[in-house]
């Protein structure tokens, strides 16, 4: 993260999901496969990782940065802080569909060249 | 010999360990090794030794390429967009000195802007439940020197702030805590089995967003109420043994993160944390603290404290300081297109806001003052790459505890390249010139 966002370091490191191998099973997802993510927020394609601190069946989890962030629910509820946590999202198998990096990922999301 | 710099103040999170050694090559020019810093704190100092690292003021053109341009043009297109404005967004602050932060203000004042910071999209719930119900805190030599319970509620620290378990909370020998972590007793609450929580003498693997159930259910705990059978998928039995856990204790420090702040309930769920330790305090000495992840987002809190009398999303458009999160913050303004520029500092909203926040902010004119290369650099008009604070100049900065440490200069910034402070009042200057003030 404080190495350059910029770099594969950080795609490697955030543009995950973790998940528990019980769910992995249950959607039929390999491990360090790529999965689409899509929450009624939006969709982004990440890599299924084995949760590295769990069990915690029926919860995935990506790490902050904008491949969270294009799937969280932006309402604050009036206090200033989006929801960032506790998103209802579906995962599909996209073995073929590639990880953006951070700058593509939000460039292509921004319509920018 | 080694050429070693030592009480190196670390720039990464709200730590702010002080006990950094940097070793320099002979000339003094090059950072080589830094000791004692955990991953992330060495990879950030290592970091601005970078060779591809950005030491000019980019533009970005239409076709998505950039063209340099130097620090005065750089200065003007700042002052210029944030003059324009009707109501320019100053965002970020969190990772750069309070004596940057204080010119920046008097540029918002100048322009009329809204000044905001990272707390919007993370501690924010809890300084709007400090405002409602009060905050019994202590400093981190506190806890260190008496806290035999320990209590780390949707926080990760492992990760986050890797060396606060053994500066501060869980490892050090303080002066009532003579036995180090055999004399205290640590609770961990997250919905994972985090690696904190493999620390922990009990862990609450409590349902993601029922942390406002759990620390009620707490509170009648406490009091020996009765319990439903099961709470945020805790048996009631684990509830009362922590809460018995907790009373017994001499001292007990409740640390907090995003975790609770993030999760549906926000403020109250801050709210009813801070009256579990005004509970607490009925039995045993309590105190509870927010985890702050940047290194200065506490201090942004402060400055715009002790200037305008807010610590997050003032807005100074009508000419004197207003403050109402959910109005006056930074997504609300962006999704709702009530800003007409934006100003970002320190702090990565490309990466850290969601996506349709981003969106509008790469409509509008904006600048993006930053060292690194980041998602809001790659999608801002303008980036100004500055020198890194705590490496390439000093500056103070607050700990999580509120308590101000002044950083340390350990290298000169690559040439030309200026520090925050120093562009900021460029950009002062012609604001002033532009506004013929």
């Amino acid at each position: 993260m404080e190495g350059g966002k910029e770099k594969k370091a950080y795609t490697q490191a955030a543009g995950i999901i973790e998940m528990d191998p019980v769910d992995m099973k249950k959607l039929k997802v390999w491990k360090n496969t790529n999965v689409r993510v899509t929450s009624p927020y939006g969709s982004v394609i990440v890599k299924a990782v084995e949760a590295t601190q769990g069990p915690h069946p029926g919860l995935a989890y990506i790490p902050m940065g904008p491949w969270a962030n294009s799937v969280v629910n932006p309402k604050t509820h009036s206090t200033g802080m989006p929801s960032f946590k506790g998103v209802p999202i579906e995962v599909e198998v996209a073995i073929n569909e590639t990880v953006l990096d951070s700058q593509e990922l939000v460039r292509k999301a921004c319509g920018l060249p | 010999m080694a050429n070693i710099v030592s009480d190196v103040i670390c720039p990464f999170c709200g730590t702010l360990c002080d006990d950094i050694e940097v070793e320099l090559s002979d000339d003094g020019k090059k950072i080589l090794e830094v000791y004692h810093a955990c991953a992330i704190g060495a990879e950030k100092i290592l970091h601005s030794q970078a060779d591809d690292r950005i030491t000019r003021p980019r533009m970005q053109q239409d076709d998505g390429t950039w063209n340099d341009v130097s620090y005065d043009e750089a200065a003007k297109y700042t002052a210029q967009i944030l003059c324009d404005a009707k109501k320019p967004l100053m965002y970020g602050w969190s990772s750069t000195s309070c004596e940057a932060q204080s010119v920046g203000h008097e540029i918002a004042e100048a322009v009329g802007g809204i000044v905001d910071n990272t707390a919007t999209v993370c501690h924010g719930p809890s300084l709007i439940a400090v405002q409602d119900v009060g905050l019994p805190t202590c400093t981190l030599g506190e806890a260190m020197n008496r806290a035999d319970r320990v209590v780390f509620w949707g926080c990760n620290p492992a990760h986050a702030h890797p060396r606060h378990m053994s500066r501060y909370s869980i490892y050090p020998r303080g002066f009532f805590t003579g036995k180090g972590s055999k004399s205290r007793k640590v609770v961990v609450i997250d919905p994972r089995v985090t690696d904190t929580a493999s620390l922990a003498d009990a862990h609450l693997q409590v349902e993601q967003g029922r942390d406002y159930e759990l620390l009620s259910a707490l509170r009648v705990a406490f009091r020996n109420e009765k319990l439903p059978d099961v709470v945020a998928g805790i048996p009631k039995a684990r509830i009362y043994e922590a809460a018995e856990l907790l009373k017994s204790g001499r001292f007990v420090i409740i640390y907090f993160g995003m975790g609770v702040t993030q999760s549906l309930g926000k403020n109250h769920n801050i709210d009813i944390a801070i009256a579990v330790t005004r509970d607490l305090n009925d039995f045993t000495k309590a105190s509870i603290m927010p985890m702050r992840g940047h290194y200065n987002v506490t201090g942004s809190g402060e400055v715009l404290g002790w200037e305008f009398g807010f610590p997050f999303s003032v807005d100074l458009s009508r000419g004197f300081a207003r403050y109402n999160p959910g109005e006056t913050s930074s997504n609300e303004l962006l999704v709702r297109d009530e800003v007409d520029a934006a100003f970002v500092i320190g702090s990565d909203p490309g990466a850290h806001f969601p996506i349709s926040s981003v969106q509008k902010i790469a409509k509008l004119p904006s600048v993006a003052i930053d060292p690194h290369l980041t998602p809001t650099t790659a999608v801002c008009k303008l980036h100004v790459p500055v020198a890194f604070v705590g490496v390439e100049v000093g500056g103070c900065a607050y700990r999580m505890d509120n308590v101000p440490i002044e950083c340390r200069k350990i290298v000169d910034p690559p040439e030309g390249v200026l520090t925050d402070q120093e562009f900021l009042e460029k950009v002062l200057a012609e604001v002033r010139k532009y506004k013929g003030v």
